[in-house]
């Protein structure tokens, strides 16, 4: 597991061995193989074609959001707003392609506005975050809690609430479309977690993640400019918001603002949690928080394929959490 | 009153103490000078008989903020609760009352138990239990919300008046008194804000920290669980799928309430206020649009809150750092 750490480079409860902290360590990989097991024994037609492409469409968009996600949980924050801006940039699109905001020119025009507007939309109401954060020194749970609240009026307000239905295959590339038999968003998400696992670990902008969520002082100390990191990573948040916005309308070919990303935050962050992050800042592991996703996706797909009810998954899927952050405490504290 | 462990207290803070109070009572006046029948005891009760579920809640949010911690279970508490009170309706009014009651009180010493027996931060601690609770509401009433009796006495709890005020509005009240007494009279009250103002602090004191965060937790939950049975009662069902982001308004309302998310200050009487506040904003915008010159959809309701909230944590930060430096 890639993991990026400054603040405990090497301590020495790493070097002992156990079985608590081999848990502790691999404990997403090892949950996910024992799953992948599970399921190989257990769940009918589990190895095929369609249940790998039926799960990896699901979890694209909550591992978009969640890569934003471990970025500000690593810098000792939190971002309760990215469902309600995934609503906005959901609500947007639509209302670009079909040339209700500005008469478009040409459809292709349209298409590539559609893309791009909506998510730098995202990014302002995520840079906004970020901007009360530091500006007003408002606790990321609370200044991102006003998004959570109004982002997903404001979706509403701009589209009345109605249901809005498209069929535009250019647009919808990124939630139907498949390079070399893999679907596109799939693509899309493991570039994402690629470049932010490279930016995490060999940028001089992941060190400084990492140091403002190990210690905010001592790196204002050092020199690094905190507000600007911390700007950068909200921004980062919403505009992977907004992208999952897009994503999940082109899957549904409709947008319904009551509903794009909602409880997003939720998955997202248990995802960053099951993953590994310390949820304190300080350590992050990209890698971690997509096979948190995936363990999450899976968990709850194993459920539903051997006939237990989705409530009954949402216990499990809190049990996890739970199960992930004990163990991540023994980590911490041997 | 509100308490706090630190006894300066400048001009400018005051005003923000009592701001929340100042806007409660100016929004009111505009709504009396402005529609017809605001102040009528039609909409008078009827305001009160809803909004005193939030105000529940929001009560016992403002003790686990206090104490520096946050409950975000409260919402899917609250309608598993609901479930679990329309399920023990026929029994009669007070085992649907104890059985709504205890559902909550359940949820919340789970969620104390994680909390200081297991260590987990309060936000993933209390999310789980939110998830948990969601499932079993949804399980219990098997995706569907469950009518509630109407052969017992079990619906005037939500929808009864007693001495002419509905039944809701006097469980809330007497929450909210029980509430300032314990925040203002007792031990247990300053231990609370001396966890939340500096817990290392508070245990080197020798305050049971562990089992101040416990209770707090516990009275969340059996708050929550209040509010699940009134909704039950309130609205002939139990709703398992009621309560989606009753915790942010809670939250909302206490921080509008002016208490303190860093813990260790804060005030029942505010939070009352609080809850009152965002709870009114949806009732002048329904007689707004009743007056026809404008028609806005219940959708801005929450782009108004939203505002609100950032009004008040934008002037809350502003007076926090001049009581810091001045």
């Amino acid at each position: 597991m890639a993991d990026a750490s400054l603040v405990h480079p090497a301590s020495p409860a790493r070097t002992t061995g156990g079985l608590g902290q081999l848990l502790a360590r691999h404990g997403a990989l090892v949950g996910l193989i024992l799953l992948l097991l599970f399921n190989l024994a257990f769940t009918p037609n589990f190895v095929s074609w369609q249940t790998l492409n039926v799960n990896l469409t699901q979890v694209a968009a909550i591992v978009i959001v969640a890569v934003g996600m471990t970025l500000v949980i690593a810098t000792g924050g939190i971002d309760l707003s990215v469902g309600s801006l995934m609503a906005i940039s959901g609500a947007l699109a639509p209302l670009i392609l079909l040339g209700q905001i500005l008469p478009m020119p040409h459809p292709l025009l349209a298409v590539a506005l559609a893309f791009v507007l909506p998510v730098l939309v995202a990014g302002a109401f995520g840079w906004f975050n970020g901007f009360l954060i530091t500006r007003y020194r408002i606790q990321p749970i609370v200044a991102t809690l006003v998004l959570f609240i109004a982002g997903r009026g404001i979706a509403q307000v701009v589209t009345n609430g109605n249901l809005q239905v498209f069929r535009n295959p250019e647009f919808q590339v990124i939630g139907l479309s498949r390079l070399f038999g893999i679907p596109v968003q799939v693509i899309l998400m493991l570039i994402l977690v690629a470049g932010a696992a490279w930016m995490l670990r060999r940028t001089l902008f992941g060190r400084q993640i990492l140091a403002v969520g190990g210690n905010e002082q001592a790196a204002r100390l050092a020199g690094i400019p905190v507000a600007s990191v911390k700007r950068r990573v909200y921004l980062i948040s919403g505009l992977c918001a907004g992208l999952a916005g897009l994503v999940v309308i082109a899957i549904n070919s409709a947008s319904d603002a009551n509903l794009i990303g909602l409880g997003m935050e939720l998955d997202a962050i248990a995802a960053v949690a099951v993953g590994g992050t310390l949820l304190a800042g300080g350590r992050a592991s990209i890698t971690g928080t997509l096979l948190g996703a995936l363990i999450i996706q899976l968990v709850r797909y194993t459920l539903l394929a051997n006939g237990v009810p989705d409530s009954a998954a949402l216990v499990a899927k809190a049990g996890l959490i739970v199960l992930a952050v004990w163990l991540q405490q023994g980590r911490k504290s041997a | 009153m509100t308490r706090s462990l630190t006894s300066r207290v400048p001009l400018l803070v005051l005003v923000g103490r009592y701001g929340v109070i100042a806007a409660l009572l100016l929004l009111i006046l505009f709504g009396w000078a402005r529609y017809d029948n605001f102040l009528g005891s039609y909409n008078i009760l009827s305001f009160l008989r809803y909004t005193s579920m939030f105000a529940l809640v929001a009560l016992g949010m403002a003790f686990v903020i206090m104490s520096g911690g946050i409950d975000l279970s409260v919402g899917a508490v609250a309608a598993m609760s609901s479930v679990v009170a329309a399920l023990a309706s026929p029994f009669g009014l007070i085992p649907g009352l104890l059985a709504g009651a205890a559902a909550g009180l359940v949820a919340g010493i789970l969620n104390g138990i994680l909390i200081t027996r297991l260590q987990i931060v309060p936000f993933i601690a209390t999310l789980a239990t939110m998830l948990a609770a969601g499932g079993t509401g949804l399980l219990l009433a098997g995706n569907q919300s469950v009518s509630v009796s109407y052969d017992t006495a079990f619906v005037e709890l939500g929808q009864g008046d007693l001495l002419g005020f509905p039944i809701p509005a006097w469980i809330a009240a007497i929450a909210y008194v029980l509430g300032s007494i314990i925040l203002n009279l007792t031990a247990f009250g300053r231990s609370v804000l001396a966890v939340g103002g500096n817990e290392d602090a508070s245990r080197m004191m020798g305050l049971p920290a562990d089992r101040v965060k416990f209770l707090v937790y516990a009275g969340s939950g059996l708050l929550a669980g209040l509010a699940g049975v009134i909704l039950a009662a309130q609205f002939g069902a139990g709703q398992p799928i009621e309560g989606v982001g009753w915790e942010l308004f809670a939250i909302a309302a206490v921080v509008v309430g002016g208490t303190l998310l860093t813990g260790g200050k804060g005030s029942v009487e505010s939070t009352l206020a609080g809850a009152l506040l965002l709870g009114l904003i949806f009732n002048i915008l329904n007689f707004e649009n009743g007056l026809g010159w404008i028609s806005l959809s219940a959708y801005w309701q929450s782009v108004i809150r939203g505002l609100f909230l950032l009004l008040v944590v934008i002037l809350q930060a502003k007076l926090v750092g001049r009581e810091a430096t001045g």
